[in-house]
């Protein structure tokens, strides 16, 4: 194997290069020069984004333990741009005194799980999918648990290594009796080989059970709020994007490409958790005060309409599913933006508090509202379309039944969408947020979410790129 | 020598020491005996491994080497669960639980 081929994993290398040169650059700081990590780690991100789009190409190399495709390289470049705006939302809450000697250590633990997720989204055998899921989960965990002097960050950060520890084991047993029946734990080997029997299905079940952990589908979403509510906003959003992304698009591609001939079942499967996952993450967000709660149970509700896509089992069911991811990455962090802003100046998190907030901060207001929007689907936002090509894949498969229930979960989420918009817009109090000016970088952060919100939906090279790339059943 | 034994008895034994590692987990109400029942699945999933290797397999090495990577990565996760316990200790001053529950519903 000669350099040349070296360079098809080019992505992973430069944000293993990235690592290397924070850790070093550590060595050479002092009290005072701290602060200079922040624009260096946006750099790097970057200049990995941008290493991975040049010298990034197709290609299988270690026996097929590792392989490289325009979808992954698109979904690459997707996780660099959410890690970015991440970075960006991070910085009020970094500069914070009590992370004061820690500034470098949240920045080499994105980038960690960041090479994870890589490696996990390009494995090509079951144990660089199990090792790059370790690295992406173990030091999210230790991320949770952040802010050191909060008890809740604390349980936070317990909760979410016990639960993605457990999931793991039943991934892996799944995985063990799939290799105890075909023999084999490379994907395209247990494609050929993997036939309908009880064995080999009890571990594909297994195998679901654990990854509907790891993305909070119901009944396995019980982690999910608490772990986002404790957690600093920057780590709540990471998780709840990047994280979730990453696990969506493996999860898919181990559907198509490794059970794809057991497709009868899995359907059935994801049917189910499909409709749980919307109703519970709906009706739960009803009833929730704290923001970062409700954003929480919204990305479970989220979820179950991404299993839809996955129900297509199409080039285009794949393509929407990736491209909802984006859309969903820009309406999600632009509303975790805005919290972040207001949590950084005020502390305040709840919806009560967002009363009468168009008033005193009309930009602010109107970020959060178009973000809310999107996640809802309604029309001149991009999470509009998203939803629509979604429904489209299920539609084309024949789940009509499915269809009718999310259409009533959709209809559903939007009145819990709207409660903070009306708290903003309508409601009067007598102590509203004073006004303020956002810091530039967090305010630069929300405006890019604004922009992609809007272009990704009337783009319509961008979802056609995406399914010309992708690859159905 | 090994032979003499059949593979249903060590499949056996890997159930029961997984579905008791489940077990443990959900009914546990230490935060440690929780870990160590997480430890208990994934030794549970080892010994699959490494049986369906031997017995059905025996030409190759992948259910060997899969093995010896969930231990060594399962130590890692150890290290980290139990470095965040110490961390609840010190909020919370017990590891109980049904003590750690600031945030429900």
């Amino acid at each position: 194997m000669g350099l040349t081929e070296i360079l098809t994993m080019s992505h992973e290398l430069a944000l293993i290069a990235a690592l290397i040169i924070l850790l070093i650059s550590e060595i050479f700081s002092d009290e005072k020069s701290k602060y200079k990590f922040i624009p260096l780690a946006f750099a790097l991100i970057l200049g990995a984004g941008v290493v991975g789009l040049i010298f990034g190409k197709t290609g299988i190399i270690f026996g097929g333990m590792y392989q490289n495709d325009a979808l992954r390289m698109a979904m690459k470049l997707i996780l660099d741009l959410a890690t970015l705006i991440v970075f960006l939302q991070s910085t009020e809450w970094i500069k914070h005194p009590h992370n004061k000697n820690r500034v470098l250590e949240f920045y080499l633990l994105v980038f960690a799980t960041l090479i994870g997720m890589n490696f996990m989204i390009s494995s090509g055998d079951f144990l660089m999918f199990y090792l790059g899921l370790e690295l992406a989960t173990i030091p999210i965990a230790a991320l949770a648990a952040f802010d050191r002097l909060k008890n809740n960050s604390a349980e936070a950060g317990i909760k979410l290594i016990l639960s993605s520890a457990l999931s793991t084991g039943l991934l892996l047993y799944g995985l063990s009796m799939i290799y105890g029946t075909t023999g084999s734990i490379y994907f395209s080997e247990i494609k050929e080989l993997i036939t309908l029997n009880s064995l080999s299905m009890l571990g594909m079940i297994f195998f679901i059970t654990g990854m509907a952990f790891k993305i909070s589908l119901a009944p396995f979403h019980f982690w999910t709020a608490d772990v986002y509510q404790g957690s600093p906003i920057a780590v709540t959003s990471y998780l709840s994007v990047v994280s979730k992304g990453a696990a969506i698009f493996i999860f898919t591609f181990v559907l198509y490409n490794v059970f794809g001939a057991t497709s009868a079942i899995w359907t059935q499967i994801l049917v189910m958790l499909s409709v749980i996952t919307m109703t519970i993450g709906n009706l739960f967000a009803l009833r929730q005060q704290n923001l970062k709660r409700f954003l929480a149970y919204s990305s479970i509700a989220q979820a179950g309409f991404i299993m839809l896509g996955i129900l297509g089992q199409s080039a285009i069911g794949m393509g929407s599913v990736i491209y909802f991811l984006l859309i969903y990455i820009f309406s999600n962090l632009g509303a975790f933006g805005v919290v972040a802003i207001i949590s950084a100046q005020t502390g305040k998190e709840t919806i009560a508090d967002y009363r009468g907030l168009y008033a005193t901060n009309p930009k602010l207001s109107l970020a959060l509202m178009l973000a809310l929007f999107s996640l809802a689907g309604i029309p001149p936002v991009a999470g509009f379309f998203g939803k629509l090509f979604l429904f489209n894949a299920a539609a084309s498969q024949g789940y009509y039944w499915l269809l009718f229930v999310a259409v009533v979960n959709a209809t559903i989420s939007l009145y819990y969408y709207l409660l903070p918009v009306k708290a903003m817009f309508i409601e009067k109090t007598d102590s509203p947020i004073a006004t303020f000016k956002a810091k530039p970088y967090m305010a630069l952060s929300v405006a890019i979410c604004m922009v992609g919100l809007v272009v990704t939906g009337f783009a319509s090279v961008i979802f056609e790129y995406l399914v010309s790339v992708s690859s159905g059943l | 020598m090994l032979y003499t034994i059949s593979i249903k008895y060590f499949l056996i034994l890997s159930t029961l020491m997984f579905f008791s590692g489940v077990a443990g987990f959900i009914i546990r109400k230490n935060l440690i005996t929780i870990l160590m029942s997480v430890e208990l699945m994934l030794n549970a999933v080892n010994i699959n491994f490494l049986v369906f290797n031997r017995y059905l397999y025996p030409d190759q090495l992948q259910g060997h080497f899969f093995s010896l990577f969930i231990v060594a990565i399962a130590a890692a996760e150890a290290s980290v669960a139990i470095a965040l316990i110490i961390n609840i200790y010190r909020r919370f001053n017990t590891i109980m639980v049904n003590k750690v529950d600031e945030m429900k519903y």
